[in-house]
Order: C-alpha cells, then sequence, then structure tokens
C-alpha cells in the first residue's frame, strides 16, 4: 500500500515540477509569463489528440512539447518584442489557452486515451519497492533529468551563466553586447516546451483522457513554487514533491477508517492509539481545510527554507518582469 | 582661448581612430551634430562637454549600442561600421562604463566573463584577472559578490574586463565621479601607464582640473556639437569651462562665518541602524548636529550610507527612539516624513524622477503631493472632505517656477518632459518656497547643468541667510567646498567628526572617505 501511495505522489507531482522548472528558466531570464496553465492545456490537448490519431503515446508528448513552446511564442512576440506588459499578457496566455484547448479538445470528451507505459526492468522493477524505482512511467525519468540539466546549464555553463545575467540586469547586459531579447525568446520557448509537456503528462500518464480544463490551476501552482523555491531548480524540486505528497496524503486521510490504521500499525499499538487519535483530530476538521492543506503546508516550508533574505535576493531575478527596449 | 587651431588634429599613420561627420537623432533632438574626432597612438584624449552635450551618445556609437545615422568611422586606417559591442571588442575597443555594466547578484570572475567572447572556464579567467589586476596594483577578489563591493572596487573589475581583452583604444566614460580624490590618482597612474604601452584611451569627463592633468589633447562638444579640439593643457581652466558652457557660469557667493552662533535647529542623536537588504550599508552611531545659518556638507563616495542616512533622516525609515532625531528641540525620530515637515523641515531626495516628484503629473500635481498636509490650510479647502483648491496650488507652483527660473515648454508641463535641471530647480524651490527652517538635500545638483547648479546652489546659500539650517549630501567635492561651513564624511555607515571649512582640504576629505581613521572619534 505504501509503495503505491508514493507512486501516486510521483504521478501528481511530475507535472508540477517540469512545468515550475520550465517556468523558472523563463524567470531566470528576468521575463515573467504567467500562461503557464494555459500552455499546458494546450501541450495536454494536442498530446492527448495526436496520441489518439496517431496511436503512438510518444509522438503525442513531442507534440505536446511543440505545442507548449508555439504557444510561448505568442506572449514571447508580444511581450518581447512589442514589450508589452507580461503580466497582461501572460494572463490573456491563460485565458485564451483555456479556451482553445477547450474548443479542439470537445471531440476528444469522454474518449479513451493511450497511455505511455510505464517501463519495466525484468529483475529490478519485480524488487521490493521496485516499481518507485525501476518501473514508473517515462514522463518521472525525465522530469527528474530535467531538473539536473536545468540545474547544471544555469549555474555551471556560461550560455547558463549569460541567460542569469540577462534576468540581473538587461541593460548591463545589452551594454556588453548580449542579445538580450533572443536569449529571452530561447528561455521563453523553452518553458513553454516544459508547460507543454508537463500538460501531455497529465492527459498521457496522469489520466490518460481529456477534460476540459483538465490542468485545475496546476499551472498556477507551478508558478507560485518558483517564486516561494527562490529561483532555486533544488528547492522547487522539494516544493512540488511536497505538494504532490500532501495532496495524495490527505486524499487518503479523507477515506480511511480507523480500522485501518489498526491494520497498518499490526502489533505495534502504541502507533494504532497515535494513529486513531490522530485521525480522529484530522476528521473533525473541515474537509476543506484538509484540501487546503498541501497549499498551506507548501508556502510555509519554502518560505521558512528562504528565510536567508541575502541569499533570496541573490537568486532574485532583479529584472523580472520588467520589459526591455533597447534604444537605438 | 581654444581656437580650431590650438590641438591640430593628429593625421598620418599614427592615427588609430578618424571619425568623421557622426549623426545620431533621436526623435526632434539631434544628440550627435556632424561629430569629428581624432584619436592618435598612444594618446590620452578628453572628450569634454557639459551633462547633455553629447558625449555618452558619440562613445555608445563608438562600441556599437547605437546605430548612427550618418558619418564614418574609420580605425587603424580601414573604414569600418561597428554594429554591436562585441564587433567593436574585436576591433580592439573597450569601454569602462559610467553607471557600471555590472551585474550585483554575481561574482567578479562572471562579471569579466561575461564580456569575453572566449569559452575559457570561468576559473582560468579568474586566475588571469588576478593576476593582471595585481601587475596593474588594482587588486581583486575574483570571487566576491559585486553587490558587496564598493564603488572605486566594482570600476576596478570595468577596468580588468576592458584589459583582459587587449585593447587598442579604452573609452572611460566620467571615471572619477564616483571615486576618492586617491583612488582617482591610483587611476591616472594607471591610465598613464597605459598610455606607455602604446594604447589610446578616450577619457570622458566635465572635470577641468583632471583633464588639464592627464589629457594630451581635447575635443569639446556643446549641444551636440563640436565646437573645439585644443590642447588642455594650453588652457585655463576657466577658457575650458566657457568652450563647454558657451558663455561665463555664474560664480556662487558666500562668505563663512568664522564662528556660527545659531540655535540648533536639527540635532542627530547616536543614530544607528542595521542595513535594510543586502546590498544596503548599516548606520553606526552617527550623531550631527546643525546650528542656524549654516550649511553642513556630507561628503562621501556613493553607498557609504548616504541614502540611508536621508531616509533616517527625513523618516522615510523611522527610527524606535524619538530622541534620535530632533527637529527644533522637538523628538521627531519616531514620526514619518509629514511629521517632521509639519515640525518645519524641508527634504530634497536624490532620484528626481520618482522619488522626488510623480514623472507623470504635472507640476501643480507634484505641488500638491509633497505639501498636501504642510499646507493643507492653503491648499485644500472644504474641511474635513480636503477639496483641492488648485486655484491656490497653480499660484504657488507658478511662484517657485519664476522664483528659481524654470524653464518650461507649457504651462503646467508633466514632470517629465522637464529637463533633469529645471525639474531640480522646481524640486528644491518647491521646499525653499515653505522657507524651512531645516533643509535636507541629497545630491542637489547632480547630473544637472552648470548654470541650474548655480542657481541651486545660491538658492541653499540665501535659505541659510535666512536663519535656516542646511544639510547637503554631495558626492561633488568641488559643491561642497562652495557651499558648506562645516564638511563631514561618510565611510562604510559611519560618519565622521565634522570639519570647518577652513581647515578642510581636498586631501584630508579624501582620506576620510577612503575609509582612514583619523583617530578623532
Amino acid at each position: 500500500m505504501l509503495e503505491s501511495i508514493l507512486l501516486t505522489i510521483a504521478t501528481a507531482s511530475t507535472p508540477l515540477l517540469i512545468a515550475a522548472i520550465g517556468e523558472l528558466v523563463v524567470e531566470r531570464s528576468g521575463v515573467l509569463n504567467l500562461g503557464v496553465e494555459g500552455m499546458m492545456l494546450m501541450g495536454a490537448v494536442i498530446g492527448f489528440g495526436v496520441a489518439l490519431t496517431t496511436g503512438n503515446p510518444w509522438l503525442g508528448v513531442l507534440a505536446g512539447i511543440v505545442a507548449g513552446a508555439a504557444f510561448s511564442m505568442l506572449f514571447a512576440f508580444l511581450a518581447l518584442t512589442l514589450a508589452t506588459n507580461q503580466v497582461a499578457t501572460g494572463l490573456a496566455l491563460t485565458l485564451l489557452g483555456v479556451g482553445a484547448s477547450g474548443m479542439i479538445g470537445e471531440a476528444f470528451v469522454g474518449q479513451p486515451g493511450v497511455k505511455l507505459t510505464p517501463i519495466y526492468i525484468p529483475g529490478l522493477t519485480d524488487m521490493p519497492f521496485g516499481r518507485l524505482f525501476f518501473g514508473q512511467d517515462p514522463m518521472f525519468y525525465i522530469s527528474l533529468l530535467l531538473v539536473a540539466g536545468v540545474s547544471w546549464f544555469l549555474f555551471r555553463t556560461r550560455a547558463g551563466l549569460t541567460l542569469r545575467s540577462v534576468g540581473d540586469s538587461h541593460t548591463s547586459a545589452h551594454a556588453l553586447g548580449i542579445k538580450v531579447i533572443r536569449i529571452r525568446y530561447a528561455a521563453v520557448a523553452f518553458g513553454g516546451a516544459c508547460a507543454g509537456l508537463a500538460g501531455a503528462q497529465m492527459s498521457l500518464v496522469y489520466t490518460s483522457q481529456w477534460i476540459e480544463n483538465m490542468t485545475a490551476g496546476r499551472g498556477w501552482i507551478a508558478l507560485a513554487l518558483v517564486v516561494f523555491a527562490s529561483w532555486r531548480p533544488t528547492r522547487v524540486l522539494l516544493g512540488a514533491y511536497l505538494f504532490g505528497a500532501i495532496t495524495i496524503a490527505q486524499l487518503h486521510v479523507q477515506a480511511l477508517s480507523p480500522n485501518d490504521i489498526a491494520v497498518g500499525a499490526g502489533p505495534l499499538w502504541f502507533l494504532s492509539e497515535a494513529g486513531r487519535w490522530l485521525l480522529s483530530v484530522l476528521k473533525s476538521v473541515p474537509a476543506q481545510f484538509l484540501s487546503a492543506l498541501p497549499y498551506l503546508a507548501t508556502v510555509v516550508v519554502l518560505v521558512l527554507i528562504s528565510r536567508n533574505r541575502r541569499l533570496t535576493l541573490i537568486n532574485t531575478p532583479a529584472c523580472l518582469g520588467r520589459p526591455f527596449v533597447p534604444d537605438r | 582661448m581654444g581656437t580650431e587651431l590650438a590641438g591640430e588634429p593628429a593625421t598620418g599613420p599614427g592615427l588609430l581612430l578618424d571619425v568623421r561627420g557622426l549623426t545620431k537623432v533621436f526623435g526632434s533632438l539631434i544628440a550627435c551634430n556632424s561629430v569629428d574626432l581624432q584619436i592618435a597612438k598612444g594618446e590620452i584624449h578628453a572628450l569634454l562637454g557639459e551633462n547633455g552635450a553629447g558625449k555618452s551618445t558619440l562613445v555608445k556609437m563608438l562600441f556599437g549600442t547605437l546605430a548612427p545615422n550618418a558619418g564614418e568611422i574609420v580605425w587603424n586606417g580601414k573604414q569600418v561600421r561597428i554594429g554591436s559591442p562585441g564587433e567593436a571588442r574585436r576591433l580592439g575597443i573597450g569601454m569602462v562604463f559610467q553607471h557600471f555594466s555590472l551585474f550585483e547578484a554575481l561574482t567578479a570572475a562572471e562579471n569579466i566573463a561575461l564580456s569575453l567572447d572566449s569559452t575559457t572556464p570561468i576559473s582560468a579567467i579568474a586566475a588571469k584577472a588576478k593576476e593582471l589586476s595585481h601587475s596593474y596594483g588594482l587588486p581583486l577578489d575574483p570571487g566576491s559578490l559585486v553587490g558587496d563591493l564598493s564603488v572605486g572596487e566594482r570600476q576596478r573589475i570595468e577596468i580588468i574586463r576592458c584589459l583582459l581583452q587587449e585593447p587598442d583604444l579604452i573609452i572611460l566614460d566620467e571615471p572619477t565621479s564616483v571615486l576618492t580624490p586617491q583612488e582617482a590618482d591610483k587611476l591616472f597612474e594607471t591610465l598613464e601607464r597605459l598610455r606607455g604601452e602604446g594604447k589610446s584611451i578616450l577619457y570622458i569627463s566635465h572635470r577641468l582640473e583632471e583633464v588639464q592633468r592627464i589629457c594630451d589633447r581635447a575635443t569639446v562638444l556643446r549641444h551636440g556639437k563640436v565646437v573645439a579640439h585644443c590642447n588642455p593643457r594650453q588652457e585655463t581652466a576657466g577658457s575650458l569651462a566657457r568652450m563647454m558652457v558657451g558663455g561665463d557660469v555664474h560664480e556662487v557667493h558666500r562668505e563663512h562665518p568664522d564662528h556660527v552662533e545659531g540655535a540648533p535647529l536639527i540635532e542627530i542623536r547616536n543614530l544607528s541602524q542595521a542595513p535594510k537588504g543586502p546590498f544596503s550599508m548599516p548606520l553606526r552611531d552617527i550623531s550631527l548636529t546643525v546650528r542656524a545659518g549654516e550649511v553642513v556638507g556630507i561628503a562621501g563616495v556613493a553607498g557609504n550610507g548616504q541614502g540611508e542616512f536621508f531616509d533616517a533622516v527625513s523618516g522615510e525609515a523611522v527610527q524606535a527612539d524619538p530622541a534620535t532625531v530632533r527637529i527644533r528641540n522637538i523628538d521627531a525620530g519616531t514620526l514619518g516624513i509629514t511629521g517632521r515637515r509639519l515640525l518645519g523641515a524641508g527634504f530634497v531626495p536624490e532620484e528626481r524622477l520618482g522619488h522626488g516628484a510623480v514623472p507623470g503629473m504635472k507640476l501643480s500635481d507634484n505641488m500638491l503631493l509633497a505639501r498636501h498636509t504642510s499646507d493643507a490650510k492653503a491648499f485644500l479647502g472644504g474641511g474635513a472632505l480636503g477639496f483641492i483648491r488648485r486655484d491656490a496650488i497653480e499660484a504657488t507652483t507658478k511662484r517657485v517656477v519664476e522664483e528659481m527660473d524654470v524653464r518650461k515648454s507649457a504651462e503646467d508641463p508633466e514632470a517629465s518632459a522637464l529637463s533633469g535641471g529645471n525639474l531640480q530647480k522646481f524640486i528644491i524651490g518647491r521646499e525653499l518656497d515653505r522657507k524651512p527652517s531645516v533643509l535636507i538635500v541629497n545630491q542637489p545638483t547632480w547630473g544637472v547643468d552648470a548654470g541650474a547648479a548655480a542657481r541651486i546652489r545660491q538658492a541653499l546659500i540665501d535659505l541659510t541667510r535666512t536663519g535656516s539650517a542646511v544639510i547637503v549630501i554631495s558626492q561633488d567635492l568641488d559643491e561642497l567646498f562652495e557651499i558648506s561651513d562645516r564638511i563631514a564624511v561618510m565611510a562604510h555607515g559611519e560618519m565622521s567628526p565634522t570639519i570647518p571649512i577652513q581647515e578642510a582640504t581636498r586631501e584630508k576629505i579624501g582620506l576620510l572617505m577612503g575609509g582612514a581613521d583619523t583617530g578623532a572619534h
């Protein structure tokens, strides 16, 4: 039972993680794209549609990535080339994404989807807890590789340094001859691709069906995670899993009965007593509170670990959300 | 007297850079109007001009960040088009920016790496930078975060970054405006050494003494046009100033009384404050009393706590202990800006647009925003309803504009439509019009042309004649020597004891600005 709970947690956390790590790169370059939710939905619906018509989930994943990136270029053109207000443009992108994905996906509602199958390595996957490490769906491994890759790129490569410099001071970067707009385009495209991938994960792995507005606010949570994680990839990983874990845990708590605890605790009677007491407390609070718990706990934990104001400010992209217009 | 002939333009094979008829137009403003400039190999060439004369526009075109509308650039005998800073660097043009082009959240080594096109690893760049900085006597720690460094140290990074590219021409834009006199001396040594190595330097400044000291030739710009080429050593400071300004500069007149016996109008006692952010200064046990009828100047290199001191005294940063700031013998430490204004104090912050005035609002609205409470009786009517009395506000605005000679294009223009100097005159006039007992001004003439600066300084002195106390925070030592009765220096958040102007020398002040302990506390 524990293994299956952990597996659900991983599946629930993965889309948050993928979308947030993409937005982290965007924000590190100094751009605030509030269109994550919209880009996720576009990735979800197009990924689902392509997988359904071709029967190949991998083509669906690819289509989701391309759809997210292409959709983000609309934002990039408005916010970077035309230097519109990034907040308003990002909100518009989300609204457009919600509407457009609903329209595109009308024919797909209720259709059984194509599921991306988990990997299976004979022997390893069959070990105790083997499914956790060697038997998950490919998106889980991709999401972890993305975190490691982004972390390495940002802090270990020259290109990553250039990207951070653009986010820190676009005027200085421009004076040095760094192509500010071009770098921001690339960052926004990466963020869009990640959001599209996160959407495809939802429609091809998490639920393997298309439901209108199926991301249900995950794009917004990903955005918040980036800020609360003070723009650090490892903290985004922590935040995404914390959020996923508490979301799943509170669902299980709501479904638990005192008997389950006694069974789970076995002969350890004191655990069973403590568990019963905890359950009775949790059951006595309104269910809405439990539903709000993931948000609350994630914010509290990430705020507590970001108490070092100096470190936070150093990691904050100083140009975040400020349009750049070169004087030429 | 400078003429077109005095500094004969270099010609022939020794010429490194030959600029002909370079023009840049922004909308209806001709920032550079057919500018000619010749720089020989191994010379330090000065580019002189007032704020807004087109110096920065010209060098931006030379460094590829601005595209000229007309004209040609000949580099080493070949006509070139410089389309980007990268191209400028490849040609051998390096630049040290006035408002440094550094990234505060990155280390010195990372900052240097960003301007090098190579793919050398950062550790190698750090080692090379360290070695070069020591050989030039400009010690530098490549691993330190730029946000933690003093302005002088930041400039070192810029210079080392520039030298690592091994340029033939180094452009320095107002390099000493942020340095102590001693740091400036060090810079001049470096520049002379570079000249000895055969490098050329384009030195942009409006400080005439420096130009006379180190520059071989000078090109003077006024309103975007070249008005003279000359040899600065054959000129006097006065003749150079006349070329820059195009007329005589009004001299500020004041006599320094030996002894000021006025009543203390503002007292700051043991003011200490923790830093407000990662890149801000703490304030350490600052005490200062300013009496009626005197101007106290606060000198210091930018970023040594002057801004924090201004905020603490003006009430932007409220203190816990009411007795830390006393205005006219009343404890005001816990009062906000409005409370302190009601006690008869006036404040002029450093940043004109966005802090001293709202850029998108009319002058009259800016007048009301500053004085809505202190002049509520005159400006507001209808009792508790507080209707705005436009006629009274507009009359006051008109009075200030006339009093301070604010030149404007419309009857009641938006603040952002005024030039820097005229807006500053308006903001200072807005405070002076209230006849404050205490006036605290941060950088009164920063980026203001010479005429307006003289007008502002005279107004500050005139205010003390009516029995008020004035505190002037400035980076411009000349200004402080001109108007102060006493000078204190801020370094690392501490304030030195005040030095009477008769005993103050540039050297003494400079040492204090560098943080030297005089043993006087």
